[in-house]
C-alpha cells in the first residue's frame, strides 16, 4: 500500500546517490488532500462542533480544535515519512504546503457556506460550525488564521521527528498526557483529591491554564528523569540476591492484588460500574474468542446467546407476572444450559459451513431470535418490546449485592474462572484440535479429529459464556429489555476480539477495556462511537489484522509474506 | 438403502428432522388459511403484486453483491449502504423538485435526474470502498475482507447520518403516480407498475452487458480465473473497479424505486433490504447474475404471501412483525440446505 517513489527520489550520479534535486510535489499535493479531505469530513459529520463544545485547555483550545491540530499535525508527520532522504528545511516546507492545502479546503467550505445554504443537504454546514472554524473573528481574517494556522501545524508535525532526540523525549508524553488528562477530565475529576483537581481543572470544562502547564512539566520531568535514572534502577533491581528479587515480584504481585480487589472503593461507584460492563464484555469477548479466535468460526450472531442467557435469568427470577421468582443461583445452571443447548442446535445445521456463509447463517440466526423476543406473538412468555421487569438483586448468603462496587466482585469472578477455562481449554488437546481446525479443516479431518464434537463443543463453550454474561447483565440492569439483544452487540464484541487480538486472552481485556470501557468514559464521543469502531476495524485490518496485544503465532501468521525477501540461498540448496 | 441408512449420523437425522418440520408447519399453515377463505382472491393478487415489486427491488441489490462475490468471493457487507447513500442523497435532489414543483410539472425528466444522482453516488461510494478497503486486502485471508466490510458497514452508516442527519426524511409524492392502472381485471399501483418494469429493464440491460458486450465478456474472464484473466491482456483492476460500479449503479437506481414506494429514508435504511438481498443472491445462486434476479423475485414473492400464507394459518398473532422472520428464515434454510442455490452456483473456485 506505501507506494515507494523512490525512483523519484534518488538520483543517480555517477553511480552516488544524490539528494533528490525536485520536491515530489504530488506526494505533498496528495497529502495535503487527503488532510483537507478528512477535515471537511470532521467537520462535515459533526466532529468538530460535538467535540467544540468541550475544552481541552479552559477557554484556551477546544477538543474540536484540538481533533483539527492533530490531524493537520499527523499529515504534516506523514509528510516527513514519505519525503525521506530530502532536507529537513525542504520536509517541512513541503509539509506546511500540504497543510496549506489542507485548512485552505476548509476555508473554502467556510467561503461556500456564506452564500449557499448548505445547512438543509448538510446537516452540519451551520453558521455555528462556521463560527468555530473562523474562531468567532470576520470570514475573511478568520479564513486567513485558518491557512495560516494548517500550515504552520503541519509544518509542527513533520518537524516533531526531526526534533533533536533530547527534546523530542520529554516532549511528546508530556503533550499526550495533556491532551489526556484535559479529555478525561470527567473521570479524573471525582477520583482525584479535592484539592487536585480544583487546581488542575477549569470550572467549566479542561484543563485550567496553570494546571496545563503543570502536567505539561510534570510529564517532561518524570520523562527526563526516568531517562537518567532508569536504567539504573532497572540494572539494580537485576543485580538483586535470587530471594530478594523474589520477594520483589511477590510484592509486586500482592500490590497488583490488592489494587484488583480494592479499585471499586479506589475509583467509586461510576466508575466502578463501567468495570462491571467492561467485565461482561469481557466475558462475552472470551466466550467468543473460543468460537472464532480458536476455532475460527465466524459467528456473528452471538448475541442470541446472551439473549437467551438474559431472558431465560428474567423468566425464572423476576417477582412480577412473568416470572418465577427462582433465586439467581437456582437460575443461573438453567441460563447456561439453555444457552448450551441452543449453541448445539445453532452448531449442528453449520457444521459443513465455511467462513463467509457461516457468518451470514449465525447473523440470521441471531436476527431471528431477536425478532422473535420482540414480537408480539411470543409477548405472554417473554414481555414483547416491553421485556421482563422486576428481576431481583443478587443476594449472597443474606447479603444483598446492591451496588455496582459489590456486583464487581462476581462479575471479576466469573472473568476469573471464563479465563481460567479458556487458558485450560487452550492449552487441551481440545484447543490444539480446534486450532487444527482453524487452520485448515481439511487437513484436521484427514489427521483424524473430529470435526462435529470440537466444532459443536466450540460453540458450546462459548455459547456458555455469553449465557452467563446475559445472566448477570440481567442482574445487573433490574430487567431485560429486548432492545438491547441487537445485532451491533455481536458485532461489539467481535470487534473487541479483533481490535485486542484474536486468540489472545489478554488481548480481550484490552479490546474490552480499549472499545467497552473508553465510550463509557468520554461521552461526547458517543454519537460517534460507531463511527470510530467502523474506521477503526478497516484501519486495523489493513495496517494491524493481529490485533493489539496478539498470540504470536497469529501475527507471524498474518504478516507471513512481508519478510520473504532474504537474500542469499536458503539452508540445504544446493549451488 | 440398507448401506444409506447405516450411513446416517446424528446430525443427518436432525437436519431431516428439521426439513420435514418446516414443510409441515408451512404445509399445515397454508392449507388452513386457504381453508379458511379469509383472504380474498384480490387480495392474494395485492400481495403478489407487491411481492414482485419488493423482490424487483431485491433483485437489483443482489446483483451488486453476487457480481462482486463471483469476483472477489468476498460478501460486501457494506453494499446496503452503498445503496442507502444513493438514496439518501438524491433525497435532497427530490426535496428539491418537489418544493419548486418541477415534480409534477415534468415528472419523468424529474426522476431521471434524481435516479441518475443516485447512481452517481452509489458509484462513487462503491468505488471508493474498493478502493480503499477493499483493493490492498486482496491476498489476505478470507475473515479479514470480510470484517473489513463490516466495519466499512458501520463507517458508512454512520458517516451518512453525521452528514445528513439522524432524522427520517421522506420523499415527496409523485402526483404523476398516484392511484393505479386495471390490468386484466387487476388493480395495479403505478408505483409499483414503475417499479417492475424498471427493475426489469435495467436486469435486461445489465444481462446483455454481461453476455453481448466486451466488458462483460472481461468481467465474465476474471470471474473465472484473475490471474490467467490478467495474463489474457485484461487490466484486472480495472474491471474490478468496473464490477464494483456496476453494482452501485444498480444499487442506486434500486434506491429511487425503493423510495417511491416506501417514501422514507434515513440512514440505517440499507442494513435489512442489504441482508434480504443477500439471501436473494444466495437463493438464486451466489456468482449467478441470472439466479440473483430470480432470487430476488422469489424472495419477494415469498415475504408477502407468506405471513398471510402460513403464518396466519398457524394461528400467530400480528403475523407481519415476523416478515423478516421469513426472510432471514429462508437464509438459513437456503444456506443449510441448498449452498449452491436454486440455478447452481457459478463459482469457478470453491468457496472453502
Amino acid at each position: 500500500m506505501m507506494e515507494t517513489t523512490m525512483n523519484d527520489h534518488v538520483h543517480v550520479d555517477n553511480g552516488h546517490y544524490a539528494p533528490a534535486k525536485h520536491w515530489d510535489w504530488r506526494e505533498v499535493l496528495k497529502l495535503g488532500l487527503m488532510g483537507g479531505g478528512v477535515s471537511l469530513f470532521v467537520s462535515l459529520v459533526g466532529m468538530v462542533d460535538t467535540f467544540g463544545k468541550k475544552d481541552v485547555i479552559g477557554g484556551v483550545i477546544s477538543q474540536g480544535q484540538v481533533l483539527l491540530v492533530l490531524i493537520w499535525m499527523g499529515f504534516g508527520y506523514l509528510v516527513t515519512r514519505r519525503m525521506s532522504g530530502h532536507t529537513p528545511s525542504r520536509t517541512v516546507a513541503g509539509a506546511a504546503l500540504a497543510g496549506l492545502v489542507s485548512s485552505g479546503m476548509l476555508v473554502g467550505l467556510v467561503l461556500i457556506s456564506e452564500p449557499i445554504n448548505l445547512r438543509s443537504v448538510l446537516v452540519e454546514a451551520s453558521p455555528a460550525l462556521v463560527e468555530m472554524l473562523t474562531l468567532g473573528l470576520s470570514t475573511a481574517l478568520g479564513s486567513v488564521i485558518l491557512l495560516v494556522a494548517g500550515a504552520a501545524l503541519a509544518a509542527l508535525g513533520a518537524a516533531l521527528p526531526l526534533l533533536p532526540e533530547r527534546i523530542r523525549r520529554p516532549l511528546l508524553p508530556a503533550l499526550a498526557w495533556t491532551l489526556g488528562v484535559g479529555v478525561f477530565q470527567d473521570v479524573l475529576a471525582p477520583v482525584l483529591p479535592r484539592p487536585i483537581s480544583g487546581f488542575l481543572f477549569d470550572n467549566i470544562s479542561g484543563l485550567s491554564v496553570l494546571g496545563a502547564i503543570v502536567v505539561l512539566a510534570a510529564v517532561a520531568g518524570a520523562t527526563v528523569l526516568w531517562a537518567r535514572q532508569g536504567e539504573s534502577v532497572r540494572q539494580r533491581a537485576d543485580a538483586l540476591p535470587p530471594d530478594q528479587k523474589k520477594m520483589l515480584r511477590w510484592a509486586i504481585i500482592g500490590g497488583s492484588f490488592l489494587l484488583v480487589a480494592f479499585m471499586p472503593q479506589l475509583l467509586g461507584k461510576f466508575l466502578s460500574e463501567v468495570l462491571g460492563t467492561v467485565g461482561i464484555y469481557i466475558l462475552m469477548g472470551l466466550g467468543l474468542n473460543i468460537v472464532v479466535g480458536y476455532a475460527g468460526l465466524l459467528d456473528l450472531g452471538y448475541v442470541a446467546f446472551f439473549a437467551i442467557g438474559a431472558y431465560v435469568m428474567g423468566v425464572l427470577t423476576s417477582t412480577g407476572e412473568l416470572g418465577f421468582g427462582w433465586s439467581f443461583w437456582m437460575a443461573v445452571p438453567f441460563s447456561v444450559l439453555a444457552a448450551v443447548v441452543a449453541g448445539v442446535i445453532l452448531g449442528v445445521p453449520v457444521l459443513q459451513m465455511r467462513g463467509d456463509y457461516l457468518a451470514i447463517v449465525t447473523l440470521g440466526f441471531g436476527e431471528i431470535i431477536r425478532i422473535l423476543v420482540l414480537s408480539d406473538a411470543l409477548r405472554p412468555l417473554l414481555g414483547g418490546p416491553q421485556g421482563i421487569l422486576a428481576v431481583p438483586k443478587i443476594t449472597l448468603l443474606g447479603w444483598r449485592l446492591s451496588g455496582p462496587q459489590q456486583l464487581y466482585y462476581l462479575i471479576l469472578f466469573a472473568c476469573l474462572a471464563a479465563v481460567f477455562i479458556s487458558r485450560r481449554l487452550a492449552e487441551s488437546r481440545v484447543g490444539r484440535a480446534w486450532m487444527a481446525i482453524r487452520e485448515d479443516e481439511d487437513v484436521a479431518e484427514a489427521v483424524g479429529i473430529g470435526l462435529v464434537k470440537h466444532k459443536l463443543m466450540a460453540f458450546a463453550a462459548g455459547a456458555a459464556m455469553a449465557g452467563l454474561a446475559g445472566a448477570i447483565f440481567a442482574t445487573k440492569l433490574g430487567s431485560v429489555y429486548p432492545h438491547s439483544m441487537k445485532l451491533e452487540v455481536s458485532i461489539w464484541v467481535l470487534c473487541l476480539i479483533i481490535v485486542g487480538g484474536m486468540g489472545s486472552i489478554p488481548g480481550v481485556a484490552v479490546g474490552a477495556l480499549f472499545m467497552m470501557g473508553l465510550p463509557e468514559l468520554l461521552r461526547t464521543f458517543a454519537e460517534y462511537r460507531l463511527l470510530f469502531y467502523g474506521a477503526l476495524l478497516v484501519a486495523m485490518m489493513l495496517v494491524r489484522p493481529e490485533g493489539l496485544w496478539p498470540e504470536e503465532s497469529r501475527r507471524r501468521e498474518l504478516h507471513a509474506g512481508e519478510n520473504n525477501q532474504v537474500a542469499g540461498r536458503p539452508p540445504g540448496a544446493q549451488t | 438403502m440398507r448401506q444409506r441408512l447405516a450411513n446416517l449420523t446424528a446430525t443427518d437425522i436432525f437436519l431431516w428432522v428439521i426439513r420435514i418440520a418446516i414443510i409441515g408447519l408451512v404445509v399445515w399453515g397454508s392449507a388452513t388459511t386457504l381453508a379458511s377463505g379469509k383472504y380474498s382472491a384480490e387480495n392474494w393478487a395485492d400481495f403478489f403484486i407487491f411481492g414482485l415489486s419488493q423482490g424487483g427491488l431485491y433483485a437489483l441489490i443482489a446483483l451488486g453483491y453476487t457480481l462482486v462475490y463471483g469476483i472477489l468471493l468476498m460478501i460486501n457487507f457494506a453494499h446496503g449502504e452503498v445503496f442507502m447513500a444513493g438514496a439518501f442523497t438524491a433525497f435532497h435532489v427530490a426535496l428539491a423538485f418537489g418544493n419548486s414543483g418541477f415534480l409534477d410539472r415534468n415528472p419523468v425528466v424529474a426522476l431521471l435526474v434524481v435516479t441518475l444522482v443516485s447512481m452517481v453516488t452509489s458509484v462513487i461510494v462503491a468505488v471508493l470502498l474498493e478502493r480503499v478497503a477493499y483493493r490492498p486486502l486482496r491476498k489476505a485471508p478470507r475473515l479479514v475482507p470480510l470484517i473489513t466490510a463490516i466495519g466499512a458497514s458501520y463507517f458508512l452508516q454512520y458517516t451518512f447520518r453525521g452528514l445528513y442527519g439522524s432524522g427520517i426524511s421522506t420523499y415527496p409524492d409523485v402526483a404523476a403516480l398516484k392511484g393505479e392502472w386495471i390490468i386484466g381485471g387487476v388493480g395495479i399501483l403505478k408505483t409499483q407498475a414503475v417499479v417492475i418494469v424498471t427493475s426489469i429493464a435495467l436486469m435486461v440491460a445489465l444481462y446483455s452487458l454481461l453476455r453481448f458486450t466486451k466488458t462483460g465478456k472481461s468481467m465474465r474472464a476474471v470471474a473465472q480465473d484473475k490471474e490467467v484473466a490478467g495474463l489474457m491482456g485484461i487490466d484486472v483492476d480495472r474491471v474490478i473497479t468496473i464490477t464494483f460500479a456496476l453494482g452501485g449503479a444498480l444499487a442506486g437506481a434500486a434506491g429511487v424505486l425503493y423510495a417511491l414506494i416506501y417514501p422514507q429514508v434515513h440512514f440505517f435504511m440499507g442494513f435489512v433490504p442489504g441482508i434480504k438481498a443477500f439471501t436473494a443472491a444466495v437463493l438464486g445462486g451466489i456468482g449467478n447474475p441470472v439466479g440473483a434476479m430470480l432470487g430476488g423475485f422469489f424472495l419477494g414473492i415469498v415475504e408477502s404471501l407468506g405471513p398471510s400464507l402460513f403464518l396466519d394459518g398457524l394461528g400467530i398473532p400480528a403475523p407481519y412483525q415476523l416478515k423478516d422472520v421469513i426472510a432471514f428464515s429462508m437464509l438459513v434454510l437456503v444456506l443449510i440446505f441448498m449452498p449452491a442455490g436454486i440455478l447452481g452456483e457459478q463459482l469457478y473456485e470453491k468457496k472453502a
